[in-house]
C-alpha cells in the first residue's frame, strides 16, 4: 500500500474532525500537525475517538481495508500513535504490513 | 420512515420473531447466528458467525453500513444460558456464557456506536434477565453475565448520550423459547411465583418494551433497565 495514499486519507480525516471541532489548525493539516497528547496536542480524548471512527470508515470505504485502529498496543503505547499525522500514518502502514503478512 | 436494524441471534426464538416483525413493517434487518439463516425475505441479510468473534462483528457492521448507508437500531438479542450449581460449573462453560452474552453485546455496541455517533442518532437495546435482580440459585454465571450487561448499558448510555444514542436494556421473565428448554419445570414455576404477575412472558411483552425504547419519541430515555412481570431491580 502506498504511504502517500494513506497519508491523504489521514489528512482528510483530520481535516474532517477539525471542521467538526471547529479547530483551524486541524482543518489544514500537514504531516507534522500535532494531534493527541502533550502540551501542543490539538485533540482531546473525544477528538481521538472521532478521528479513529473517521479513519476506520474512510479506510474501509475508500480502500476496502478493514482495520481496528484502537487495538491494545495503540492504547498502551507510551508513544501514542495518535501523537501526530505522521505517527498515525506510520501506525496504519505498520498495521497494514502485519495484516498482509498474516493473510 | 423505514429503519435499518441489526438484530443478533435471529435463527430462532425471540430474535427470529423480532426480525420477522420488523421486516413485516417494512424495515431492513441484518441478522446473525452461528447457524444458517432461517428467514427468507428480500430486506433481510444474514451472517453466520459467532457474536464474540471480533473480526466477524466488525465485518458485519461495516457491510451493513455499506449496504444500507446507516444503522438505526441495534438489538443485542443473542444469548445463551446454562443452569448449574457454581461448584459444578466448568470454567469453559462460564467463559462461553460471558463470551456470547457480554462480549457479543460489547463488540456489537462498540462497532455500531461508531456509525451512530456520526449519524448523531441511534438506539441500542441490550438484554438482561430477571435472574439478575432475583439472584436465582443455579444461574450464577448467566445472571453475572447479564449483571455485567446492565452496568455496561448504564455506562454506555452516559458515554453515548451526547451523540443522540440511547442505550437501554430489557429484562424478560422466562419466555417459552429454547433458552429455557432445559430448565426444570419446578424451577420455572418457583421463578414465576416470585414475579408480581405470575405468568410466562410472551413475544408481545418483549416487543412492547423494545418498541418503547426505539421509538423516536424516546430520545430522553436512556440507561434504563425494564424488567417484565413486575420484578423489581
Amino acid at each position: 500500500m502506498d504511504r502517500q495514499e494513506i497519508l491523504k486519507i489521514v489528512l482528510e480525516a483530520v481535516s474532517e474532525v477539525g471542521e467538526d471541532e471547529d479547530k483551524d489548525i486541524l482543518q489544514n493539516p500537514d504531516e507534522s500537525t500535532r494531534l493527541y497528547g502533550g502540551a501542543n496536542g490539538n485533540l482531546d480524548s473525544m477528538g481521538v475517538v472521532f478521528l479513529v471512527t473517521e479513519l476506520e470508515e474512510s479506510l474501509s470505504e475508500k480502500l476496502g481495508i478493514d482495520l481496528t485502529l484502537a487495538d491494545d498496543r495503540a492504547m498502551s503505547q507510551r508513544n501514542s500513535p495518535f501523537k501526530s499525522v505522521k505517527t498515525i500514518t506510520d501506525y496504519i502502514m505498520m498495521l497494514l504490513k502485519e495484516k498482509q503478512e498474516n493473510s | 420512515m423505514n429503519k435499518v436494524f441489526i438484530i443478533t441471534g435471529t435463527r430462532k426464538g425471540l430474535g427470529k420473531q423480532l426480525a420477522e416483525y420488523y421486516l413485516s413493517k417494512g424495515h431492513k434487518v441484518v441478522g446473525c447466528s452461528r447457524g444458517e439463516a432461517s428467514i427468507n425475505h428480500v430486506d433481510y441479510s444474514h451472517h453466520s458467525m459467532d457474536v464474540s468473534d471480533e473480526e466477524a462483528v466488525i465485518q458485519l457492521v461495516r457491510k451493513t453500513k455499506k449496504l444500507h448507508g446507516r444503522i438505526d437500531v441495534l438489538l443485542n438479542n443473542a444469548g445463551i444460558a446454562s443452569m448449574n450449581h457454581i461448584t459444578i460449573t466448568p470454567g469453559k462453560t462460564a467463559r462461553r456464557i460471558f463470551d456470547t452474552n457480554f462480549m457479543g453485546t460489547f463488540l456489537f455496541s462498540r462497532e455500531v456506536a461508531k456509525i451512530m455517533m456520526r449519524q448523531k442518532h441511534g438506539r441500542i437495546v441490550n438484554y438482561t434477565t430477571v435472574a439478575t435482580p432475583l439472584r436465582l440459585e443455579g444461574e450464577a454465571i448467566y445472571a453475572a453475565s447479564k449483571a455485567a450487561i446492565e452496568n455496561f448499558t448504564q455506562v454506555a448510555a452516559r458515554e453515548l448520550g451526547q451523540f443522540g444514542i440511547t442505550v437501554n436494556a430489557i429484562g424478560p421473565t422466562p419466555v417459552k423459547t429454547d433458552l429455557i428448554k432445559n430448565v426444570p419445570a419446578d424451577k420455572l414455576e418457583s421463578l414465576l411465583n416470585r414475579q408480581a404477575i405470575h405468568r410466562y412472558g410472551e413475544f408481545k411483552d418483549v416487543l412492547n418494551v423494545i418498541n418503547f425504547f426505539i421509538n423516536d419519541e424516546s430520545d430522553f430515555v436512556t440507561g434504563q433497565i425494564i424488567y417484565l412481570g413486575g420484578v423489581v431491580g
